[in-house]
């Protein structure tokens, strides 16, 4: 499977998905010409490399102008390239927002955006440099997909799947570290929009994208301890969302919490919401995130426990779900 | 193309024929932006009659000169010339700004010939590098124009794709400027000086003519020059005349955007017809 995938499960071990992406793209980079990456002077940490020793030529470095990088990435798509667009998530998506909704949205260029750096990722790098509100804005454009893969294997194959695989605007969200694997096999079904069922449960559903998913895994395994069938979906693909999923959710658990490393304005939960709310459900919903508020300084780590994307957070949502329920 | 008297004489008064076509499009469509259209008709007809190598029946000729209006806002008078070269119906221009149509205050694509939608300042240049990095991966010898307001010069995305595209020696992109020396609230001198402004674009790396914006001889003279210089992008000035070929429009900030009375655009007919 390795040829054609590009990787094994053991030649993943301890990557990131940042790194698994850099790695899928090297690959990528012999296996089809018309890919061409873009960096603003960040090809090391946007794990660039490998793919520029492929492909030297394909390798545009613009410098810490990210507006121009984005619009550039439009003119060469129209010229017939696939342009990959890596950066934080901050410059792509906040700071290159404009030129992301018009150059890329309005005029549905097959642009994937991929951001090395989202959420809280930057941990001590501050507000500045954490992105919160990428999800919230990203959703806001139309045309856009924006998917979100959770472990190192879901990133190989999700590169893999935007960039050759899709055709038109993308934002691929990438965890920055390295995180434990969630999957025990290459075969775990990826398609863009179908979330994946990691755990089946019938008292309540743990929606979450990206990072947190292994944190929700973990604590669907705590709650089992204590008598709590926890069903867990990744929502890989926070657009287009899985629909079907969510409303299977709402007729078949007590209630739904949805984890993002994110503002909870306007992410993962309010899209989980409105599917739930548009089709006249009346399921309890939770979603833990960031409150809306910049953060204090603080690793990744201190910052994760310290605004309730933890275990005591998400057990504490569930309860106060199921306990209103058994009133 | 060798610029011949009769052609220059020629292309005038196809000039002078899309300027009268301009303004009776967008003022019977209830208003437009009469100044910024005005002041680029010379330019775009020396464009598109002489020197950009473009089918408006193969809207995807792999051989094809790129065009880019990036002052989006003067469509009512990029519309008109690109139905008249074929790209969209005639009757297409009796729709403007109506629902649905493809032809209306800023370009989409909808239009054919259109190749990216522009409305927002700053954004063309920059893509229009991104077409001539393209060319330049696959060596093709397209060239890329791109006509920008001066007004929109103000916007920080355009000196960011200014040094970008002198690193990258993209000699295969032009930039033509519609200096009218007006946007919209006044003159761009009392608004946001751009002077010295040729200079300006010589420091980033470009090579820069600066030629009167009317004069059809010159334009086409200088069009056809492109690259100025081996490895460097190349920056027309254009002096133009924001609502040229109206009296009472020439110079004036005020007509942006506008719409006639009857005294005015009977005025207006008589001096185009």
């Amino acid at each position: 499977m390795a040829g054609q995938q590009g990787f094994t499960m053991k030649s993943l071990e301890y990557m990131s998905g940042r790194d698994a992406y850099g790695k899928i793209m090297a690959e990528i980079a012999k296996e089809d010409e018309r890919v061409v990456l873009l960096t603003a002077d960040a090809l090391g940490s946007t794990k660039g490399t490998a793919f520029y020793n492929n492909a030297p030529d394909r390798v545009f470095n613009m410098g810490i102008a990210e507006s121009n990088m984005v619009t550039t990435a439009a003119g060469l798509a129209i010229a017939g390239k696939i342009p990959v667009v890596a950066g934080y998530g901050f410059l792509l998506a906040i700071h290159a927002a404009e030129q992301v909704r018009v150059d890329i949205c309005y005029a549905n260029k097959n642009v994937k955006l991929v951001a090395t750096a989202t959420g809280l990722a930057m941990g001590t790098g501050g507000s500045t440099h954490h992105c919160i509100e990428d999800v919230s804005i990203m959703r806001a454009f139309p045309n856009i997909t924006i998917v979100s893969p959770a472990s190192a294997i879901e990133t190989a194959i999700a590169t893999r799947a935007c960039i050759l695989g899709h055709v038109g605007p993308l934002y691929l969200r990438l965890i920055r570290g390295v995180t434990p694997e969630i999957y025990d096999t290459e075969d775990i079904g990826f398609e863009i929009g179908k979330a994946i069922i990691l755990k089946e449960g019938k008292d309540i559903t743990l929606i979450a994208t990206g990072e947190p998913v292994y944190l929700t895994l973990k604590t669907a395994k705590v709650l089992e301890k204590e008598g709590i069938d926890a069903r867990v979906l990744n929502m890989h693909t926070v657009k287009p969302i899985d629909e079907k999923i969510i409303l299977k959710a709402t007729e078949e658990t007590k209630g739904i919490v949805t984890i993002e490393e994110g503002n909870v304005i306007g992410g993962l939960g309010d899209a989980v919401g409105s599917v739930v709310y548009e089709n006249d459900k009346t399921t309890k919903i939770r979603k833990i995130g960031i409150n809306d508020e910049y953060c204090k300084i603080g690793s990744t780590e201190a910052l994760w426990e310290y605004y309730g994307i933890s275990e005591d957070g998400i057990i504490k949502a569930v309860k106060s779900i199921l306990k209103k329920r058994k009133k | 193309m060798e610029i011949t008297e009769s052609i220059v004489t020629k292309l005038k008064k196809i000039a002078d024929e899309n300027r009268e076509l301009i303004v009776k499009v967008a003022q019977e469509a209830g208003g437009g932006h009469f100044g910024g259209s005005l002041s680029e008709v010379e330019i775009l007809t020396a464009l598109y009659w002489g020197i950009l190598k473009v089918d408006p029946k193969n809207l995807t000729w792999q051989e094809r000169d790129y065009f880019i209006l990036s002052k989006g806002h003067g469509c009512a008078g990029f519309g008109p010339i690109l139905a008249k070269k074929g790209f969209i119906p005639m009757e297409d221009l009796k729709t403007f700004n109506q629902l649905g149509a493809c032809f209306g205050m800023h370009t989409t694509l909808k239009m054919a010939g259109v190749e990216h939608p522009t409305g927002s300042l700053g954004h063309g240049l920059s893509t229009g590098q991104g077409i001539a990095l393209s060319l330049k991966l696959d060596k093709k010898p397209n060239r890329v124009f791109v006509l920008q307001g001066d007004g929109e010069l103000n916007e920080g995305t355009v000196w960011e794709t200014a040094m970008s595209a002198s690193k990258f020696k993209l000699d295969n992109l032009i930039t033509i400027i519609d200096r009218n020396k007006l946007s919209m609230d006044g003159p761009t001198e009392e608004i946001m000086p751009l002077e010295p402004l040729a200079e300006k674009w010589e420091s980033f790396g470009w090579a820069v003519k600066t030629i009167d914006g009317h004069d059809m001889k010159s334009l086409l003279d200088t069009l056809n020059q492109v690259p100025f210089q081996k490895d460097k992008p190349s920056c027309i000035i254009a002096n133009t005349v924001k609502g040229k070929g109206i009296s009472f429009m020439e110079g004036k900030y005020q007509w942006h955007y506008g719409y006639m009375d009857n005294k005015q655009y009977n005025e207006a007919k008589v001096e185009l017809g």
